[in-house]
């Protein structure tokens, strides 16, 4: 379980993020959503511990975290996966499934985990995570690390971007997944309708504030929220 | 050879027991030295070095030609001349290694020729790894490489570790349709001082060459790189040079490329600058500590 008390960040002093209060709990999984720029990555950089919130704190399993380091929070089981990954001169896509899953995978299983987002063994596992690897096939890698690492919360950001649309069903089926939501906190950070079908709860974000939560097993909830956001949009565009 | 021997020839042999054809040259002497069917190695007078033979049509021949110096303050200078002759292909695994025990300085200048007729191709293994006091494990290698029509070579050279001080020489003169590619890996740390310099003349039509340098340089090192290339004919070539700098390293690169015929293709990259914050902080998200982080980047980097 995470919990966010009266998390602010302030940068420039431009708030990002203004007084969010949140319980997220084991076995569900969220869905954030909201305009650009709203403050979604932001918030995820701050459970990971990559951004310093300027007040408030961070419970994991009811325990402070808000002052650990990025490395004690992942090893106490916080994982998110970037918007947009990071490249390496050097690692390869095997050398960085291999740290995400904390162990060094044998060929075959290596070759199972880069299959689960479509990536062919033969042709990946020794390419290295730079420029040459195209906007999707980062994502690709980015997304298998992080679901095949273990974790408590587990933390998507826009798994959707770049990736493709059959590869996209498969990525919601895995979603679905009861063995894949288990035993952890599952946040989904996404622009993508077809997702929000499959969470527990929508968070929506506008102005560094949540502006609504649409609760699960209401399912005209969840779609009256998708309209909600839907409109909100709209009316701006 | 005792234990200690035995283990830094390892270090430089990719952790390969020598087989084939091999020469083992240990302290200005060989020691052991193997030859077959197709490659021929002759020693020249009085310890200077080797003359390598290699048969037209070689399919494929492993050469081993490590040196090691363990007892401190020798001077080795060792000329190697490679034949290697029309069509043969062969893999080349050489380097030095040297153990030291006291402040005396040991010192080792190979000069590696290699001629390499029409079609031939090679690959050529140099490492070089020091071990033991400071200051007193240099290493001058000079490598001159001279392709013929269709002949193909390609360089890889790693300085591994406990190299004190090195100015490491490459010459090369390509003809038509001939390929050289040099990839250089170098790490030095505490106050390590590496000139690399890379002189290379593309003189046939469609000769091409391509060099990557990849560097680390921790502690008060200093590094420097300078490549001159000439295009003198229609050709291409490419030039990069890449370092991770930490601490209160130094990191010199001065590539030059001049093109002296109008088809002459010629790049140049260089980037030098700290590990990026973003690579570090991304390995601590998946639980490796800072440090951890970083010696992860290097060995990736430079592996
Ligand atoms: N280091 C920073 N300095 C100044 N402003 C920043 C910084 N980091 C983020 N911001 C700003 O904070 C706001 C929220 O950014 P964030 O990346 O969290 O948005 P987001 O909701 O993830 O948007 P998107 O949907 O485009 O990914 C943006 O206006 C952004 O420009
Ligand atoms: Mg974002």
């Amino acid at each position: 379980m995470l919990k966010l008390n009266n998390i602010s960040y302030i940068i420039d002093n431009k708030t990002i993020l203004n007084n969010i209060n949140l319980t997220l709990e084991d076995n569900k999984t969220y869905i954030i959503t909201g305009p650009n720029g709203s403050g979604k990555s932001t918030l995820a950089k701050i459970i990971m511990g990559i951004n310093k919130p300027t007040s408030g704190t961070i419970l994991l399993n009811n325990e402070d975290v808000t002052n650990n380091s990025i490395t004690i929070r992942a090893q106490k089981g916080i994982s998110y996966g970037y918007q947009s990954p990071v490249k390496f001169k050097g690692l390869t896509i095997a050398d960085i499934i291999n740290i995400s899953t904390n162990k060094i995978n044998s060929n075959e299983e290596l070759s199972t985990i880069l299959a689960s987002v479509g990536l062919n063994y033969d042709e990946y596992s020794n390419r290295e995570l730079n420029d040459k690897l195209s906007g999707g096939e980062m994502k690709r890698i980015e997304i298998a690390g992080i679901i095949n690492r273990p974790s408590k919360i587990t933390i998507l950001d826009e798994p959707e971007a770049g990736i493709d649309l059959w590869s996209f069903n498969d990525l919601v089926e895995l979603f679905s997944n009861p063995k894949f939501k288990k035993n952890k906190t599952t946040i989904i950070i996404s622009h993508q309708q077809k997702l929000f079908k499959i969470a527990d709860e929508i968070i929506l974000l506008k102005n560094g504030k949540i502006e609504k939560i649409c609760n699960n097993g209401n399912y005209q909830d969840l779609l009256n929220c998708h309209n909600y956001c839907c409109q909100k949009r709209c009316k701006h565009e | 050879m005792n234990n200690d021997e035995e283990k830094i020839l390892l270090k430089i042999t990719d952790n390969k027991k020598p087989t084939g054809a091999f020469n083992i040259r240990l302290n200005k002497k060989s020691v052991k030295k193997q030859i077959t069917d197709n490659v021929n190695i002759i020693s020249k007078a009085e310890n200077k070095g080797l003359d390598i033979i290699i048969k037209e049509d070689t399919p494929l021949e492993f050469i081993y030609l490590p040196v090691i110096l363990s007892e401190s303050g020798l001077t080795d200078i060792v000329y190697n001349d490679f034949y290697i002759h029309k069509n043969a292909k062969v893999y080349i695994i050489a380097g030095c290694a040297i153990k030291t025990n006291s402040n005396k300085k040991s010192t080792h200048n190979g000069i590696h020729r290699f001629f390499v007729d029409e079609g031939a191709n090679v690959t050529y293994i140099e490492n070089h790894y020091g071990e033991g006091h400071n200051h007193s494990k240099i290493f001058n290698p000079t490598t001159e490489v001279y392709l013929k029509n269709n002949a193909s070579m390609e360089i890889k050279t790693t300085q591994i570790e406990g190299v004190d001080n090195s100015i490491r020489i490459t010459k090369a003169e390509i003809g038509k349709n001939a390929t050289l590619t040099i990839n250089e890996k170098i790490l030095t740390n505490k106050d390590n001082y590496t000139e690399s310099q890379f002189e290379v003349n593309l003189n046939g039509e469609n000769s091409s060459c391509q060099i990557t340098s990849r560097a680390c340089a921790t502690d008060t090192s200093t590094q420097i790189f300078k490549s001159n290339v000439n295009g003198n004919n229609k050709s291409f070539a490419h030039i990069e040079c890449d370092a991770i700098i930490k601490d209160q390293a130094k990191v010199t690169s001065i590539p030059a490329v001049n093109a002296n015929h109008s088809e002459a293709n010629l790049t140049h990259e260089a980037s030098i600058g700290k590990i990026a914050k973003d690579e570090i902080e991304k390995l601590m998200t998946l639980g490796l500590t800072e440090i951890e982080a970083e010696q992860k980047i290097i060995d990736g980097f430079l592996k």
